[in-house]
């Protein structure tokens, strides 16, 4: 009888969890659409003012090819600029936590150019740059400080007695690194790089709206600002629909990596015992 | 930093400690330790007792090369303490001091990674040092799996797997339960007996003191200075042992030192 009775205690909470966690937000999201459709078909609200949902789903079918195609060159550039935030991001770190000159020298400039809004340079790195590589120049601006930051936090953050075990052991520089700085900063990297992520995208698509109204550009935004100018609202939906999800994905994809690499050892990655 | 030139033929044959003269001083808060001069014979297990904050820790960093003496000579293992490489030192810290994101295996071999042994001729000695510690089954467990004893298990075959001459332990098993560590402290005893290595073993509990080492040097605060010395000769250290009249009596000995040392502190 009490094993029972302690499947049971142990089946509640895991259910109430799930539903927490994956219904939830699913019953919200249906709950949003069928308001948005009332709010559509109640007030006959035109579909260039604002289109219904089944409008926009329509849309994204229908448009699917030029969408694609579009997200795909977004996509490209969001992940050619996270990846060189993350390589710059790591490299400074490291280079910083080698030497503080370099990072006195350095670090006021990472900070200017992190604060600085990135929709002020990019139509300044338009004029210099090659259009390409102005709009990847750009993702990595917005995303390489976190990366920056967090790795210093983290290659900083290694236990003492640790380092004063690898000092004992005489161990180089390198080895170090290599065995003690890299593994001890990995959690906090990897928590800058799950923002880096989401703020590659952003700076992708802030420059390509940029690029955009210079008369060039084939990603998810500048389809948007086009269909803004041609009132073409239920692509600009669909358009925004597609971001929104890349980014959702984007974000899940870096934690899930995230997981595997730390289960097996970092706080953050195991389950709450109950 | 004062260092007399000694060569190892002027150093006592059999010692494996030597400290003379040592000090330390912090800057704005004047000398922490010392005057300290030590001997520490080869094969011998002698504690370092005395209240918190009085520089044991320290003094044991110091002949460990984890920190400069601010004057003195320590001696080592017959080599200057500067020089040394770390292979004839095993430390163990109060905390067990693991990296959470290796094995431990890959812990333990962490030692002998460091001083470039490769992976197949360390595994041997990795395997022996585990069995030492009665671990030979956790190799691929990680850390935080275990219980905070056998974290210090493994911190203890870490310190055991480059077979250094000198084991320092740095009050090893003050956070562990009562059962724990009197387990630990038999282990370790019976790890000296087999493996007749010197140590030098901080605490500040008079009675794992008395129990474990053949010698207690009792230390005052502020600045840290040997107070008194008691030797513990006994034959057979067990479970006996522990509960016998001699080892209440030494036991009160050192406590009474200890409270000794303590009141200088206030005088002072």
């Amino acid at each position: 009888m009490s094993g029972v009775a302690t499947d049971a205690a142990r089946g509640v909470p895991l259910s109430r969890g799930v539903i927490s966690r994956i219904v939830l937000p699913f019953v919200v999201l249906a709950l949003s659409i069928f308001a948005w459709h009332l709010v559509v078909s109640v007030n006959n609200i035109p579909p260039y003012v604002l289109p219904g949902p089944a409008l926009v789903a329509e849309t994204l079918i229908q448009d699917w090819p030029i969408l694609w195609s579009s997200l795909l060159t977004t996509l490209l550039t969001t992940f050619e600029g996270f990846i060189a935030a993350a390589v710059g991001g790591i490299a400074l770190a490291l280079l910083f936590s080698q030497s503080k000159w370099l990072e006195r020298a350095l670090l006021p400039y990472a900070v200017i150019l992190q604060v600085t809004p990135v929709i002020a340079i990019a139509p300044l790195l338009l004029i210099y740059l090659p259009q390409q590589t102005a709009v990847v120049a750009c993702a990595w601006i917005v995303a390489f400080f976190p990366v920056l930051s967090n790795t210093t936090l983290g290659l900083n953050s290694v236990d003492r007695n640790l380092a004063g075990l690898f000092k004992l052991y005489g161990a180089s520089r390198w080895q170090t690194l290599r065995y003690l700085k890299l593994p001890a900063a990995l959690p906090y990297t990897l928590g800058g790089l799950r923002i880096a992520g989401g703020l590659s995208l952003i700076g992708a698509v802030v420059a390509e709206i940029a690029a955009g109204s210079a008369g060039s550009g084939s990603g998810l935004a500048y389809r948007i600002a086009e269909s803004g100018y041609r009132l073409n609202i239920p692509r600009m939906f669909a358009a925004l629909l597609l971001l929104s999800v890349a980014g959702v994905v984007i974000y899940m994809a870096l934690a899930l990596v995230s997981h595997l690499l730390l289960r097996r050892w970092h706080e953050s990655a195991l389950r709450k015992e109950s | 930093m004062v260092l007399t030139a000694h060569t190892s033929s002027e150093i006592a044959g059999d010692s494996a400690i030597r400290l003379r003269g040592v000090t330390k001083a912090y800057d704005g808060r004047g000398v922490a330790l010392g005057p300290i001069d030590l001997d520490v014979q080869r094969g011998e297990f002698i504690s370092l007792l005395g209240p918190s904050g009085c520089g044991k820790s320290t003094a044991l960093r110091i002949v460990a090369g984890l920190i400069a003496p601010t004057s003195g000579e320590v001696n080592v293992a017959g080599r200057d303490a500067s020089a040394q490489t770390g292979r004839a030192i095993g430390f163990v810290f109060q905390e067990p001091t693991l990296m959470p994101w290796a094995s431990v295996r890959d812990n333990v071999r962490l030692p002998l990674t460091l001083s470039g042994i490769s992976r197949f001729d360390a595994d041997r000695r990795v395997d022996d040092a585990l069995a030492r510690v009665g671990l030979s089954e956790f190799g691929a467990a990680f850390p935080r799996e275990l219980s905070g004893g056998m974290k210090m298990r493994v911190s203890l075959a870490r310190a055991l797997v480059t077979e250094p001459d000198v084991l320092l332990l740095d009050e090893p098993f003050a956070a562990l339960d009562e059962i724990t560590r009197f387990r630990l402290n038999n282990d370790l005893l019976t790890l000296w007996h087999s493996l007749g290595k010197t140590i030098v073993f901080v605490t500040h509990s008079v009675f794992e003191s008395v129990y474990l080492s053949q010698r207690v040097v009792v230390m005052t605060a502020r600045p840290g200075r040997i107070h008194a010395e008691i030797k513990i000769d006994v034959a057979g250290r067990d479970e006996n042992f522990r509960t016998s009249a001699e080892y209440a009596a030494y036991c009160r000995q050192a406590s009474l030192a200890l409270a000794q040392a303590s009141d200088m502190k206030a005088v002072s």
